[in-house]
């Protein structure tokens, strides 16, 4: 293997490695066969698996996800692209309704192993249709598993973990990390889902960040550290499970809290994050909590429309500094 | 068909309706909260389709479920339960009359989204050959279903790659409360719309028992030989209305008459009748059925409420709920 691998890669692999161990794995979506995928994450594929474990579908988001649910129950570990995260709003009752309910609802009597994979977020100028950062969709859903990783070991690792889940897991690929590189990970490496990392250690302030979120956060601490300020910052991975015990230990260390979404502030996962930090490690803090996250718009197509809805890493810094004069 | 098995049959209808009209009279005694969905009238699909099929074949269906439920081995007893909201129903009282599900047979849920199931059943035939089982997915969806955009997705994907899935149309001519027609562009809203998708869509009684099973098998065989998925439209009429709470005025009274006189169970007796089944051994069969519902009844009153600690079980597969560490 190289000595650096892409994240669009990394998805690829993921998937084979899972493949090869594993016949009842099995993927489907639009233009996942031949074609490799529109972002080409799913390249190689049907090459080394076939048509019958690689499955090219037609435009129709319910169909997949509704058959790759009934696989799921019936012996198969199916992997499903919606190509764009906006799109799951067309499957939205399989996410919503179907998939993570059917446990509960039977009292235990149904099992549905499946990944909903999809690309997520902006960045990329794709308009307000192709760009939305939607994680925030599946949380509002008890019994999904929501994993989205910012590194490509991290995409080999978690593509393990959420394909071995016996629970439904929907993972966030962000599109404007597949052209970003990273060491490959070692044969048999799996990440356990709901295992934050402390990417950056640090004393001052805690950022918390996921997905593409990570990299602008590292960036920010980067520039803070010239003026003296040691920002530590925590990638969640993962936001069911949610690991709180990372971040409230890392707040026990800083005792400032700076959470940066790409989603919009409204209703979204920092809030969570925040509200849990509120409740049990209140006395922890000794300055206010800060979201930086998305403004409640639909993402604008220019860039110059765009850096002002989305975090950037100055509005990062700008929120550290605030935090770490209080 | 043998009169043994006719008989059988005749008994596997009897106990549904027998069950229905426990869960209506229970629903009135308010000892089964929320709604239910009564499928008297609909006894000759679940049951036909059920002798067509292999005891490891899937199914999936509606909100409308109870005899399916029943069809594929759920006893009375575990259903009246579930629908009293006890320990000992069939989803441990968290699933309700809406969610019937007996997964050990492969009967893998109802479903109350409208339409919902019928992809599922697609993935479930997909599994199924990729793992090389000869088994048969069907999915039992009412009128109402065909014009859910799931509905032709699932049709369409099923058809284009030949999966042995069978699409069963309980069409009751209403949907909820709309006659289907007034809302519907064609006059048989699944079969008409089978051939759109390369499919062979097919009419049947739907109160006749022998009719369905002969229908089923026949395509069933066809799915089973890999020449793909088929359509059945079966014509059937609710007893009661769509709910609980539907009195269903709406229907015209010649109509309720004409349907009620074309009930599934006496069709069967007149073909027990006249294959020489003598009355008292058909009348045997009805004493059966009352009396596994009585005692079903009688158990299910009996039985406790579920643990409130199973609120917080079975989000996950480890048993657990936890969204967190």
């Amino acid at each position: 293997m190289a000595d650096v691998i892409t994240y669009r890669e990394a998805v690829a692999e993921g998937i084979a490695r899972e493949m090869r161990r594993d016949t009842a794995v099995v993927c489907l979506g639009e233009d996942i066969g031949e074609a490799g995928g529109v972002f080409k994450t799913t390249a190689g594929l049907f090459k080394e698996f076939g048509p019958e474990r690689v499955w090219d579908t037609p435009i129709s988001e319910q169909a997949i996800v509704g058959a790759a649910m009934g696989a799921a129950m019936t012996g198969m570990r199916p992997v499903a692209e919606i190509m764009f995260s906006d799109f799951l709003a067309c499957c939205w009752d399989y996410l919503a309704n179907e998939i993570p309910k059917v446990r509960y609802m039977t009292g235990g009597q149904v099992t549905v192993p499946l990944v909903v994979r999809t690309a997520n977020g902006g960045g990329l100028g794709f308009g307000a249709q192709h760009s939305q950062a939607t994680e925030n969709w599946a949380l509002t859903v008890p019994g999904l598993k929501i994993a989205a990783p910012s590194t490509p070991a991290d995409v080999v690792g978690m593509m393990a973990a959420a394909i071995r889940s016996d629970d439904p897991v929907v993972f966030f690929e962000h599109k404007g990390l597949l052209a970003t590189k990273g060491a490959p990970p070692p044969p048999g490496h799996v990440v356990e889902l709901g295992r934050a990392a402390v990417v950056r250690e640090g004393a001052d302030v805690t950022l918390v960040a996921l997905a593409s979120m990570v990299p602008v956060a590292l960036k920010a601490a980067a520039l803070l550290a010239v003026d003296g300020i040691d920002v530590e910052v925590v990638d969640l991975r993962c936001l069911v499970p949610l690991d709180m015990a990372t971040v409230l230990a890392s707040l026990g260390r800083t005792s400032r809290l700076v959470v940066v979404e790409e989603n919009p502030y409204q209703g979204g996962w920092g809030a969570t994050v925040v509200s849990v930090v509120a409740d049990e490690g209140f006395g922890l803090l000794d300055a206010p909590v800060r979201r930086v996250a998305g403004e409640c718009v639909p993402l604008p197509f220019a860039d110059a429309l765009e850096e002002q809805v989305i975090p950037t890493v100055d509005k990062v810094v700008a929120a550290v500094r605030s935090l770490a004069a209080y | 068909m043998e009169a043994a098995e006719l008989l059988t049959l005749y008994e596997q209808m009897a106990l549904i309706r027998r069950t229905e009209k426990a869960a209506h009279d229970l629903f009135l005694q308010g000892l089964v909260k929320g709604t239910t969905h009564l499928a008297a009238g609909h006894e000759a699909i679940a049951v036909g389709a059920s002798a067509a099929l292999r005891d490891d074949d899937y199914v999936f269906a509606t909100y409308r479920g109870h005899h399916h439920a029943l069809a594929r081995g759920a006893t009375p007893e575990e259903c009246l339960a579930e629908l009293m909201s006890r320990a000992t129903g069939l989803c441990r009282a968290k699933g309700g009359s809406m969610h019937l599900t007996k997964a050990d047979a492969n009967m893998l849920g109802s479903y109350a989204i409208v339409g919902a199931h019928l992809p599922m059943a697609v993935g479930a035939a997909w599994s199924a050959r990729l793992r090389g089982t000869g088994q048969l997915a069907v999915a039992f969806f009412g009128d109402g279903a065909t014009n859910i955009g799931a509905f032709h997705e699932a049709l369409n994907l099923a058809a284009v790659w030949k999966l042995p899935v069978l699409f069963i149309c309980e069409n009751n001519l209403y949907m909820e409360y709309t006659p289907i027609a007034s809302v519907t562009a064609v006059p048989r809203p699944a079969a008409d719309r089978a051939p759109a998708y390369g499919i062979p869509g097919e009419v049947v009684d739907g109160n006749d028992v022998v009719a369905v099973r002969e229908v089923v098998a026949r395509l069933a065989r066809r799915a089973r030989a890999g020449d793909g998925p088929a359509v059945l439209e079966a014509e059937t009429y609710r007893h009661f209305g769509h709910s609980r709470t539907d009195p269903a005025t709406y229907r015209p009274a010649e109509e309720v008459e004409r349907w009620l006189r074309h009930d599934p169970l006496d069709i069967a007796r007149g073909r027990l009748t006249e294959a020489g089944v003598p009355q008292e051994t058909v009348d045997a069969a009805d004493a059966r059925a009352q009396e596994t519902v009585r005692q079903a009844v009688e158990a299910a009153k009996g039985a406790p409420p579920p643990d409130p600690g199973e609120a917080f079980t079975d989000v996950w597969a480890d048993g657990g709920a936890a969204w967190r560490t």
